[in-house]
This record gives C-alpha cells, sequence and structure tokens, in this order.
C-alpha cells in the first residue's frame, strides 16, 4: 500500500514540474488518438446513416456483426494491419510500418465498429415521425436525413466519445505496430507498459494519472456542451412556443 | 449538429495544443532527451533508420545509452524496436528494420543463408547465468550447465511446488540457449514442456521473465546483463555461472534489402569503433555495481572470431 501512495505522490510531482518526456508522451498520445478519432467520425457517421436509412438484405445480420466487433481484440487488429502494412504485405509499398500513421489506421479500424454501430443506435432512438413529417413537407432525402441527425446529435457525440475512449486506452495494437519506439511511436499505454516492467513505478503512475485525467477533461467537456446546447434549445424554443 | 461538432473539434485542438505547445518548447530547450532534427518531420517514416534488437541489450540500457550518440554523429532518428531474437529476425525478414542485434548465432546465419541479411559482425558478448532462489531448492548450486539442468528437471517433476523453472518460451536467443542445453542434458524439448506444472514459460522479455522468477522464487535462464540490471528489484541469486557453454555472443546483421545500406554501413562502423567498443565494456560497471560480482554487462569483441 507504501509503494502505491509514494508512487501516486512522486507521480504527481513530475506531472507538475512538467518532466518533459512525460509532456511529449502525452502530446503524441492525444495528436494520434484524436487524428484517429476524427477520421473514424468524418468515415464511419456517414456509413452509420447510409446503413440506417437503407433497407437491405442482410441488414440485420451486418448490425449484429458491427456490434460484435465492438469487442474486437486490439491484439488481433494489431496483426491484421501489421499483416497488411509490413513491408512483405500486400500495403508495404507505403511503408508506414512502426510509424504514428499506422497506429492512426490501426485506430480507426479498431473504433469504425463502434462509431457505426453507436451511429445507427443513436439514429434509432430518434422516432420516425420526424423524417417522416419533413418528408411530407417537401424535405429532400439529404434534409431529412440531416434532420433526424441533428436530432440525434448528442447520442451521436457519445458515439465519437466512446471511440476515442477505446483509442486512447488501447495498448496491444499501439505496441504491435507502432513498436513502442521512444520518442517517436511511444504513447501513454506503450509507455506505462515498458515503465512497470522496467520498474519505474512512478513513471507508470504518472502515465496512468495523465491517461485518466484526460478521459476525464473530454468527457466534462462533452457534457458541458451538451448541457450547454440544450439550454439554448430550451431558451430559443420559449419564445415561440 | 454542425456546431456541436465545431465546438468540440475547437475544444479538443485547443486542448491538444495547450500540452503540444508546452511540450514543444521543452523539448527544443532540453539538448539530450529527444534530438529532433528540424529536417525531419517527427511523423515521417523517412529520414528514419530502424534496429530491431534482442531485449537484452534494450533492457540493461545499453542502447538508450548509445542511441543518443549514433544520432548526433551521424545526424539521424534512430528507432530502436526491442523484441526477443526470434522476432527481430522476422522483422528482419520482412523488412521492416535496417538492421539486426541479436544473439542467436544458430538462428543468424540462417536469416543470411537464406538470403534475408548482409553478414554476422559480432560485437560483445558475455555470459549465461542460471539463477534462481537463494535458497536453491534443487540443490544444483555451482554444478556443470548441462548436469544442473538434468537434476533441475528431475527435482522439478518430483516436487514442482518447490523447484520451478521458468521459461522465456518466446522464440528468443535465449530462449534458443535454453532448448539447445534440454538437448545436450538428453531431453526433447516439447517432452520438457509438457511436464508439468514446474515448467513454467513467461512469454515475456528478459526483464519481465525475472520478474516473474523472482516472484514464484524458481530458477531462469538470464544473460548476466539483464541480471546485473534488474539484481535490485530481484530475490534471485547466480546458482549456475561457469561453463563454456554459457557463452552469449551479440551480433549486428544488416538487412539486406534495406533502403538505407549507407546509414547500415555506419552503424556497424559505429558499433565495431574503438571508441564505442570500450563505451560497451564499460556500460553499467559502475550503475549497477559489477565490480563485487567481478564480471561487466558486456566484454566487447569486435573483429574476434566468435
Amino acid at each position: 500500500m507504501h509503494e502505491i501512495a509514494d508512487a501516486f505522490v512522486i507521480a504527481i510531482k513530475m506531472i507538475f514540474t512538467g518532466d518533459p518526456e512525460v509532456y511529449a508522451i502525452t502530446a503524441r498520445t492525444l495528436e494520434i488518438s484524436i487524428s484517429s478519432t476524427l477520421i473514424g467520425a468524418l468515415l464511419f457517421i456517414p456509413l452509420g446513416c447510409l446503413i440506417y436509412f437503407n433497407n437491405f438484405w442482410g441488414k440485420r445480420t451486418l448490425i449484429s456483426i458491427i456490434q460484435t466487433c465492438y469487442s474486437l481484440p486490439t491484439v488481433f487488429v494489431g496483426l491484421l494491419v501489421f499483416l497488411a502494412f509490413s513491408r512483405a504485405g500486400p500495403l508495404g509499398f507505403f511503408g508506414i510500418m512502426f510509424t504514428p500513421q499506422v497506429m492512426v489506421i490501426g485506430q480507426v479500424v479498431l473504433i469504425a465498429p463502434i462509431i457505426t454501430g453507436l451511429t445507427i443506435s443513436a439514429l434509432s432512438g430518434v422516432s420516425p415521425a420526424i423524417r417522416e413529417t419533413a418528408v411530407s413537407l417537401g424535405a429532400t432525402r439529404f434534409q431529412a436525413v440531416w434532420l433526424v441527425l441533428k436530432e440525434a446529435r448528442y447520442a451521436v457525440l457519445t458515439a465519437i466519445l466512446v471511440g476515442f475512449g477505446r483509442a486512447i486506452s488501447e495498448v496491444g495494437l499501439a505496441i504491435m505496430v507502432g513498436g513502442n519506439i521512444r520518442g517517436f511511436t511511444r504513447v501513454l499505454t506503450t509507455a506505462m507498459a515498458l515503465e512497470t516492467q522496467m520498474g519505474n513505478i512512478e513513471l507508470s503512475m504518472a502515465l496512468g494519472i495523465i491517461l485518466i485525467v484526460l478521459a476525464l477533461i473530454i468527457t466534462v467537456l462533452a457534457n458541458k456542451f451538451v448541457k450547454g446546447k440544450e439550454a439554448d434549445a430550451a431558451q430559443s424554443r420559449a419564445p415561440t412556443a | 449538429m454542425k456546431k456541436v461538432f465545431i465546438y468540440l473539434m475547437t475544444a479538443i485542438m485547443l486542448l491538444a495544443l495547450a500540452f503540444v505547445l508546452p511540450a514543444c518548447s521543452e523539448e527544443s530547450a532540453t539538448p539530450i532527451p529527444n534530438p529532433t532534427p528540424t529536417a525531419v518531420s517527427p511523423l515521417k517514416a523517412e529520414g528514419r533508420f530502424r534496429v530491431a534488437t534482442t531485449t537484452s541489450l534494450y533492457d540493461t540500457g545499453l542502447w538508450g545509452y548509445l542511441e543518443p550518440m549514433f544520432e548526433d554523429e551521424y545526424n539521424v532518428e534512430l528507432d530502436i524496436l526491442y523484441a526477443g531474437t526470434g522476432k527481430a529476425i522476422e522483422w528482419g525478414t520482412r523488412g521492416d528494420v535496417d538492421a539486426i542485434t541479436v544473439h542467436d548465432k544458430a538462428a543468424e546465419l540462417k536469416f543470411i543463408a537464406d538470403g534475408y541479411g548482409v553478414e554476422r559482425v559480432v560485437i560483445a558478448y558475455n555470459y549465461f547465468l542460471i539463477v534462481g532462489p537463494e535458497s536453491d531448492p534443487a540443490g544444483i548450486k555451482g554444478m556443470e550447465p548441462v548436469k544442473a539442468f538434468q537434476k533441475l528437471i528431475t527435482e522439478g517433476k518430483a516436487n514442482p511446488s518447490q523447484v520451478k523453472f521458468v521459461s522465456r518460451g518466446d522464440g528468443s536467443g535465449t530462449h534458443s540457449m535454453e532448448k539447445s542445453l534440454w538437448a545436450s542434458a538428453g531431453y526433447k524439448y516439447d517432452d520438457v514442456r509438457a511436464s508439468g506444472s514446474w515448467y513454467v514459460e513467461g512469454g515475456g522479455g528478459m526483464g519481465p521473465t525475472l520478474v516473474l522468477a523472482s516472484e514464484k522464487q524458481g530458477y531462469t535462464l538470464s544473460d548476466i546483463g539483464t541480471y546485473l540490471a534488474f539484481k535490485g528489484d530481484l530475490t534471485l541469486v547466480p546458482i549456475v555461472d561457469q561453463g563454456d557453454v554459457l557463452l552469449n555472443v551479440y551480433s549486428v546483421i544488416i538487412v539486406k534489402n534495406t533502403k538505407s545500406r549507407a546509414m547500415a554501413d555506419n552503424l556497424v562502423a559505429f558499433l565495431t569503433s574503438p571508441e564505442i567498443q570500450t563505451l560497451i565494456g564499460e556500460y553499467g560497471v559502475e550503475e549497477y555495481g559489477v565490480e563485487e560480482y567481478g564480471m561487466q554487462l558486456f566484454t566487447p569483441c569486435a573483429g574476434q572470431g566468435f
């Protein structure tokens, strides 16, 4: 117990004295995870819409498969991405094995099912009457979809946040395709894994605290925006109602 | 929808910036930790040189010590990937690294014979040790290595709760050495693996395996360098440390289809240069109090016939 408490104190000191390595790792982690979340959101929210608003054979099965992939093992994605992007693999000519780029690609693959699936769930939560009304009032197909998406915005935001959480906290993929290279592909989780095994418990603890604080900040910010928007919406509705 | 996004993204970007900016300025202010030549974008793979190394050269901190020197001398970003020798060779075979530093002669010669490696250049050696709990429950202290392995398996099978052996179990150079010791002792490796709960397969690098053996109060085979570097955190002592069969030679091999052949030649020249050879020999001697044990972590041996 003593060890944990001591490590905690030293970790806090490390964070506030601005240990350059700790900050560099944190910055890199954010850069990689935010990139993959943004790319994932741009690609897979539309995909979720496409799936939700179209009826086709096997739709239910497809959605089940997507939901199953929420818990896709990170090491399995790591293996696939490694085989694809290793120089001997089909995409090896890009030459991006063991770089942050390939980590972003891996994370996008990892969070794709989450963002797609949760977007579908988000849209399912909106009353179909809204879309029907919009269409009957003469809205184009795109306008109708946009309206539903707007109604589901908070749930979609949640989808993005869950995706971000998964991206920033995974370690298997990052170590397999990133290689945990100091000053290049070392992120918070892989650094923690290495530092713990090398006995640098305090540094590990500092990194862990930062990871949790980051997740907390992002969630609080997101909730704040959601709340703010709700208040705005209530205000703007009040006079007209 | 749009606005929520814009707000959120701005917030995230600001947050990222808040972290990146101080980090950047601090990085440029501190000279040694991360030399980032401005010509090389930190996110691009070009202009970087990759070496896959066995964990023992990484866990001891030797590569961390040599890396900035090489980077300064040749103005290159050196990426060190640590893994067992097996994995390092696999990465070399697939062309994902430019050079490897490993310690498994048979596998190295095969790597070269298969046309993936240029030449095996030895850089340093040390010895393997059998380390274990001070009480030495198998009673193998001071025995000749092969005899010690024979006694270990007999005692382990008879009394698996007291006598344990932790294997790397990861296809590394140390694992290869262990397998060859079992072969010399007259056992098929598959039979050893199937011989009961006394035989524990860790599947990690040398450092974690030592920690595991220490937790389980078992024996393990370790290179002396990693053992000395981790000794402070362990309750293990050297049990068997004599025998030519325990010789452990590290070498560097350039991967044949590297895109940075010139830099690879620089690396070999660097590692075999008299100055660096001296530094390798002196490495860790003070830090790990090696005098008391009378051995150095690594003995330089460039140009010798190992």
